[in-house]
């Protein structure tokens, strides 16, 4: 059985990908509920997807022996049972059981993706008590059925779930009509007319069950019997759904059925139409067990001989796959570098003909790889929607347990960032957030008493601005207030002085370790991460965040990170014979200057440029390069940028660009300031990438 | 004996792949993978099944839904079905049952009585 075993570690992780993505979607879907429940407004769909939900998510555990997690969701499928099931009624004490629950799936299944075993058998106890606690003991579901009054055929009430059996009870119950429709498809495009005929029955009231049957051209055909309720007038939807192959019937206990003996019906709405519908081309008697055969539109295969595709047009990969191609891609680039380079040098070498020939091959092969890396790029972009998703459930959540009105407000949805950068920037977002609404947002009370909304808005905007993406996320609410930071950062000896601060500075402080302005730690944001941590978590993937706050008004956080980490094209540059790379993303210019346009101010080298000065950084000096013969007469001076901020790094000389697949210089020399990693030139000679937004934080730092 | 062909319907990716993999190393086969019912119709008549491993609770056209029409349809009335679902779903598999389904096993199941069906049901004549 060891080839079983060896199947069933493959499958952990196809375990963990399918009970990630379960156990995200239910967070959302729960957050909608809770959504429904204030407005009492409840979603049958809804419900029993999340019940389905917890029910793959008990299955799937089961079956790869994570005992812990099936026994938890096995649980929370029986709660979600009893709901969609109505043997319980959704009410607001429900949400925090089922909110407690699915934090706990998460917290398990992030456990088995990290190879951790801690033991969370007294939240899960704890848990499985509160749901169990929820459970009242089973009450009888009405005894004689009333589902007998429409006439259903055996056939079709033999394959109701107990769940569709439900439905159609409700669905009586609310007074709705219930309608079968017959439909006849060509085996070759059953599936898109189906589809068509579904998707049009669910705008007009619950599609309850689909059940194939065999009809009278079983080899060229599918039939399909669809139970339908609706409060609709038959007119108001019948000539919609319309076509040669549809057939609608009214089931009920009116006159028309030719059932003998039926009870009393306590439910059905006093409808006095004949339930046969004027409009249906075919009529059929409801509560015949066959249906006759109907006519088959076209001979087989007479037409579309497709649709063997799947509905689906997407592939789910492993993003190692895509980081091993990308790596490959890499090293075609840098062979590609040396061919042009070869063909270079014959060139002043003289072998003219010939190097032409291979100059002008290896400018087709340089075409194609760039579209090359191109594609490879684009496959890991995504946009930043999916992490907006993952945000709004946080959001739903937090305010609820504030008791604070927020809503949420998205732009850009659409713009596309690198899937690992996304990832990343999952958690410095959420942290901020988090912060938004526990120290932004004032309480629904204070907003009115203010004469703002009661209702906080948080608005995260996204949009590229040139190889960036710039991710806003803005509140309207109380700001931040910039003297109770200073006097917060004297008391915890962090600055020594305030006075001369100015207030971009003294916000720049909350980003200190160790500095927290509400001083009981909350459990919203207090969770033992303060803005330190988010400032490093952004900068590690080359990002900065800024911030801009207005008192009483609000606050915006910017966050502006690079596009994609994996490949990205340097200027190298020179400096006292060493060489560096500086990622031409946050190149902005560079100029060719002599000593005498630089002047100092403040013992700080300046250079004016157009209306602004521009502050300088000399490499030697930043890197401690001892220099022989002081710096040539002519240099350069290239000016960087990241967000708002500019700096101009002065260097020797410019050598030319390149592509280049940045390596991470691994934890051994990860406090060394200024790079942020390093790659490989293709020539065998590897070169050190300058870390720009922290060489800009360092000049500012030291600026003062 | 021939390869035999069996189609598995689960709406689970994971479980498919479980399955798949489990009733691979069990019995010498080919697999055809459906995510729910609706898929199982479009595949029943371009496969030559030879045997159908179901489950109950899927979206669109249920186990139940699809068990029903098979019975129902001469072409495959006698390809043998085995449920394969979840412990508290009783009612659906004694449904499932009633509708014609051959037998049936709970999820997590084990893989000896798996394969015990799988060959009983295979080599029937």
């Amino acid at each position: 059985m060891s080839d079983l075993n060896a199947a069933a570690n493959k499958a952990v992780k196809d375990f963990l990908a399918e009970a990630e993505e379960i156990v995200d979607q239910l967070g959302s879907e729960l957050a909608d509920l809770a959504d429904m429940a204030d407005r009492s407004d409840l979603n049958p769909d809804l419900l029993n997807s999340i019940f389905r939900g917890a029910h793959s998510l008990k299955g799937l555990a089961g079956m790869f022996g994570f005992n812990d997690i099936c026994e938890l969701s096995h649980n929370m499928e029986n709660l979600l049972d009893w709901l969609r099931l109505g043997r319980l009624n959704l009410d607001q004490s429900l949400m925090p059981v089922l909110f407690q629950s699915h934090e706990l799936l998460t917290l398990l299944v992030r456990n088995v993706a990290e190879g951790g075993s801690a033991d969370q058998a007294e939240e899960i106890a704890a848990c499985i008590a509160s749901i169990n606690a929820c459970l009242a003991p089973p009450e009888k579901s009405g005894g004689g059925s009333p589902l007998s009054q429409l006439g259903l055929s055996e056939a079709m009430l033999g394959a109701l779930t107990e769940y569709e059996e439900h439905r159609l009870l409700e669905n009586l119950a609310k007074g709705r009509r219930i309608y079968s429709i017959h439909t006849s498809f060509k085996l070759t495009t059953f599936d898109q007319e189906l589809a068509q005929v579904s998707d049009l029955l669910k705008t007009y009231g619950e599609l309850i069950s689909t059940l194939p049957r065999v009809g009278g051209n079983m080899e060229t055909n599918i039939d399909f019997d669809i139970l339908f309720g609706t409060t609709l007038k038959p007119e108001e939807w019948v000539p919609m759904i319309e076509r040669d192959s549809v057939c609608v019937t009214a089931l009920g206990a009116f006159p028309s059925p030719p059932q003998a003996g039926l009870p009393e019906p306590p439910v059905s709405p006093p409808l006095q139409q004949p339930s046969r519908i004027p409009v249906v081309k075919h009529e059929r008697d409801a509560s015949a067990a066959i249906p006759p055969p109907l006519p088959s539109p076209a001979p087989a295969g007479a037409e579309e001989p497709q649709s063997a595709k799947s509905m689906s047009r997407t592939v789910r990969v492993d993003i190692g796959k895509l980081d091993e191609l990308m790596n490959i891609v890499g090293e075609l680039v840098l062979a590609h570098s040396s061919i042009s380079a070869i063909a270079t040098k014959m060139r002043t070498e003289a072998f003219s003909r010939i190097s032409i020939e291979l100059g002008k091959a290896a400018k087709g092969l340089g075409r194609r790889l760039t579209d090359l890396q191109k594609g490879v790029m684009e496959i890991r972009m995504i946009p930043v929607g999916q992490l907006y998703e993952k945000m709004s459930r946080i959001v739903r959540k937090i305010s609820r347990e504030q008791g604070k009105k927020v809503e949420l407000k998205f732009n850009g949805a659409d713009t596309e960032l690198d899937k690992l950068i996304v990832e990343d920037i999952s958690d410095p977002m959420m942290h901020i957030i988090r912060n938004a609404i526990d120290h932004g947002i004032e309480t629904p009370e204070l907003r009115e008493a203010l004469g703002k909304d009661e209702k906080g808005t948080i608005r995260i905007s996204s949009y590229q601005k040139g190889n960036h993406v710039v991710i806003e996320v803005e509140d309207d609410g109380g700001g931040i207030d910039i003297e109770r930071i200073k006097s917060k950062a004297l008391q915890k000896g962090l600055v020594q002085d305030v006075g001369d601060l100015s207030d971009k500075e003294a916000l720049d402080l909350i980003f200190m370790p160790g500095f927290s302005t509400n001083d009981e730690v909350s459990e919203v944001s207090g969770r033992g991460v303060g803005m330190d941590v988010v400032r490093n978590n952004i900068a590690a993937i080359s990002g900065m965040v800024d911030i801009e706050t207005v008192k009483g008004a609000g606050t915006r956080f910017i966050i502006t990170i690079p596009i994609t980490l994996a490949i990205i094209k340097v200027l190298i540059i020179s400096c006292s014979g060493r060489t560096y790379a500086i990622p031409v993303t946050s190149v902005l210019e560079s100029l060719l200057l002599t000593g005498k346009d630089i002047r100092t101010v403040e013992r700080k080298e300046v250079i004016q440029l157009r209306e602004t000065t521009l502050p300088l950084l000399s490499l030697d000096t930043f890197f401690g390069i001892d220099r022989r013969q002081g710096r040539p007469g002519e240099f350069y001076v290239v000016v960087v940028g990241v967000a708002e901020k500019r700096l101009g790094i002065v260097v020797d000389d410019l050598l030319g660009q390149q592509d280049i697949v940045i390596k991470s210089m691994g934890s051994a020399f990860r406090r060394f300031r200024g790079i942020s990693g390093a790659a490989d030139l293709g020539d065998q000679r590897t070169i050190l990438v300058l870390d720009v937004g922290g060489m800009i934080n360092e000049a500012m730092k030291s600026g003062n | 004996m021939n390869t035999k062909t069996i189609l598995i319907a689960d709406d689970s990716r994971a479980m498919r792949a479980m399955l798949t993999s489990t009733v691979e190393s069990l019995v010498d086969c080919r697999i055809v993978e459906a995510s729910n019912g609706f898929e199982a119709l479009r595949l029943l008549p371009r496969e030559n099944v030879d045997l159908i491993l179901t489950d109950i609770n899927m979206p669109d056209i249920n186990g139940l839904e699809l068990i029903s029409y098979l019975r129902n349809n001469p072409n495959y009335k006698e390809i043998p079905i085995i449920i394969i679902s979840t412990e508290g779903s009783q009612k659906d598999i004694d449904k499932g049952r009633l509708l014609g389904a051959n037998d049936y096993v709970v999820k997590p199941f084990d893989p000896a009585r798996l394969q015990e069906l799988l060959l009983k049901y295979l080599n029937r004549p």
